[in-house]
């Protein structure tokens, strides 16, 4: 009994589970509700997750991994396409407590193997890569996969919560709206206005740094202009720009602008008392001292304004689209799809938009990476 | 001890009657007070003290990153904000203050590119001085990834690339372990025997500041001011350090010593 128990110990709980949840999920005699898998699938789902959970109670080695992979997609491909359709008929109780169980089964399995994949610890930098990737997209899979077959298995109305397949469907029906829009509120207003917000905080940083008085006049009216809602900033910047791009620019620029003239004062004052006397001892000008020392100490300082101004970009140029705008742009699509119940569309601006800004602060963050190098938080 | 060595090289530095008083919010704080000092030209002068005697006061005004608020001094036979424009002086910081995204052989080369000097010359200038310091080989790493002992030699050596006739130096090996000091210390004096620079030494080590130098000046504290300049009648140049255990050199460290202790007693 002992030994039987003994890979419990070591982690081996979530291969057993997986182990139990999949016979369970086999149907009762009479139970005409269960799972719909022909005979063939279930006992090619029930041998692959057996096997795999048997061989993780072992070892993790790469042949448990790679068939833990095989095993948990293809039992989750063979569920999702079990699953009706259409909308559930009104009265249905949604699938049966077998579909359930050979879910559950199929997720602890995955749930196995990312554990696995995570203990393992590489030697060779591409494989220690590979596998430092393979788990938040494992993760992100996983995620949609719940999310498809919670939505579609339990009969959640799509105006509550659309399956990922409907968002998905949608964004490849309408890539030319979606790109269009893309290209009106991200390309134009988004980017155009963060470059000129954030170039101008920088500037006037730089000048409320050379002439001190500024600093107590402009830094109060920066930090009043910011405090400003942007429900009531959007209206008047369309009757100031027009109702195109320029105005959702300027929405952005009033956003942007003060992080970062905050930031780099900040930044500007980072550098230490004994680095500043040392460029004294060398008699460098202003010019020089703040070329030298004092801008590349602020840099760490100016990224981070840079990044969190990238997300208040995205999100002021969308909601400043609610207030007056041509027939395109992302805010537009939304708030006109909502009223229109149709939710997937929403969903899949969202997901463009949340697509869009994270590879823009990726690509910050890349940047960053590149030019503080010496950081203390950057070191490697 | 042999006051009888008298001026016949040209003084360096040369202060009268100084005095600097800080205001703060707790009122004034006599930093330095009546200071009377006469340095010559390669001498390798110590300033000890307890902290808040005004040694490093006293060293920053020297290179004008303080002003005196009263008395006269000059370095070089000029103001010192005159010395500091000709880029007369070396300034070695107690900490290496070595900007991080530069690499050692960038550190170096900083004041190289601020006075303007051509890129074969830095990088001749560069080369030579890491050298100087033992630190060749080391010229593509970041200060990060060198020792506390290395970042605070290639300190030096950066002090040392503009190549001033005078070398400051506040407490720059007050960080580092004794092994480590000791070795500097050495290498230091043979350096300041190669190249007849003058050197101002601040430090609260009684060995340290016997070890170095031909002139020791002993500060007291409240308000900081000279308790006693001592000479040293030890050889000049490259010292082994078994030095240390002679006589002669417990000799001078006992009056430093009590000087230390005489000028500390009434504030107690």
């Amino acid at each position: 009994m002992n030994a039987l128990l003994a890979p419990l110990r070591g982690g081996g709980v979530l291969p057993f589970l997986a182990i139990v949840a999949i016979f369970l999920a086999f149907p009762l005699p009479g139970d005409a509700t269960s799972l719909g898998l022909s005979p063939v699938a279930l006992g090619g789902l029930t041998a692959s997750v057996v096997v795999a959970a048997a061989l993780f109670l072992r070892r993790a080695d790469a042949l448990a991994i790679g068939l833990g992979l095989v095993a948990s997609f293809a039992g989750a491909a063979l569920l999702i396409d079990d699953l009706p359709d259409g909308p559930l008929p009104a009265g249905s109780p949604g699938m049966g407590q077998g579909f359930w169980f050979a879910l559950v089964a199929v997720w602890l399995l995955a749930w196995t193997t990312v554990d696995r994949i995570a203990g393992l610890s590489p030697r060779h930098p591409v494989a220690r890569r590979a596998a430092d990737l393979a788990i938040p997209i494992l993760f992100g899979v996983w995620l949609l996969i719940l999310w498809e077959v919670l939505v579609r298995g339990l009969g959640v109305p799509s105006v509550l919560l659309p399956a990922p397949s409907a968002i998905g469907a949608k964004l490849a029906a309408e890539t030319a709206t979606l790109w269009a829009d893309f290209r009106q509120t991200f390309l134009k207003s988004v980017l155009v206005g963060w470059a000129l917000g954030c170039g101008s905080g920088f500037l006037v940083a730089l000048l409320v740094d050379r002439v001190p008085f500024l600093k107590r006049g402009l830094l109060p009216v920066g930090n009043l202009v910011s405090a400003l809602p942007i429900v009531g900033i959007a209206p008047i910047m369309v009757m100031w720009f027009g109702f195109d791009w320029p105005s959702k620019a300027a929405v952005v620029v009033i956003m942007t602008f003060f992080p970062m003239l905050v930031n780099t004062l900040a930044g500007l004052d980072a550098a230490g008392r004994m680095e500043r006397d040392l460029m004294r001892t060398y008699a460098a000008g202003h010019g020089q001292e703040l070329l030298k020392l004092r801008l590349p100490a602020a840099m760490p300082f100016v990224f981070n304004a840079l990044k969190i101004n990238s997300t208040l970009a995205l999100i002021g140029a969308i909601v400043a689209e609610f207030f007056g705008t041509p027939i395109v742009g992302m805010g537009f699509r939304i708030s006109t799809e909502v009223g229109r119940m149709a939710i997937d569309m929403v969903w899949a601006e969202i997901a463009v938009a949340a697509l869009a800004g994270s590879l823009f602060y990726g690509a910050i963050g890349l940047v960053e990476r590149l030019v503080t190098f010496w950081h203390p938080s950057m070191r490697r | 001890m042999t006051e009888a060595r008298s001026s016949t090289r040209p003084s360096v530095i040369d202060a009268r009657g100084l005095s600097l008083t800080f205001t703060t919010a707790d009122g004034p704080v006599h930093a330095l007070s009546n200071v009377d000092l006469t340095i010559e030209k390669g001498d390798f002068v110590s300033f000890i003290g307890p902290s808040g005697c005004g040694k490093t006061t006293l060293l920053r005004v020297i290179a004008d990153l303080e002003r005196q608020t009263a008395g006269t001094i000059t370095v070089n036979g000029t103001s010192p904000e005159k010395a500091r424009l000709d880029r007369a002086y070396g300034y070695v910081f107690q900490a290496p203050a070595l900007y991080p995204w530069r690499s050692i052989a960038s550190n170096v080369a900083l004041p190289l590119e601020i006075m303007g000097l051509p890129k074969a010359e830095r990088l001749r200038r560069v080369q030579k001085n890491l050298a100087l310091v033992n630190l060749a080989g080391f010229e593509k790493k970041f200060p990060w990834q060198l020792s506390g002992g290395m970042q605070q030699r290639a300190s030096i050596a950066r002090a040392l690339a503009v190549e001033p006739d005078l070398l400051l130096m506040d407490e720059p090996f007050g960080a580092l372990d004794e092994i480590v000091r000791d070795h500097l210390n050495e290498q230091l004096l043979q350096l300041w025997a190669k190249t007849e620079k003058t050197v101002v030494f601040v430090t609260h080590s009684i060995p340290e500041a016997v070890y170095l130098s031909t002139k020791i000046v002993v500060m007291s504290p409240r308000p900081g001011r000279i308790h006693d300049i001592v000479e040293s009648d030890l050889p000049r140049g490259p010292r082994p350090l078994d030095i240390r255990e002679t006589p002669e050199f417990l000799k001078i460290a006992h009056r430093v010593r009590e000087g230390l202790r005489a000028g500390h007693s009434y504030a107690d």
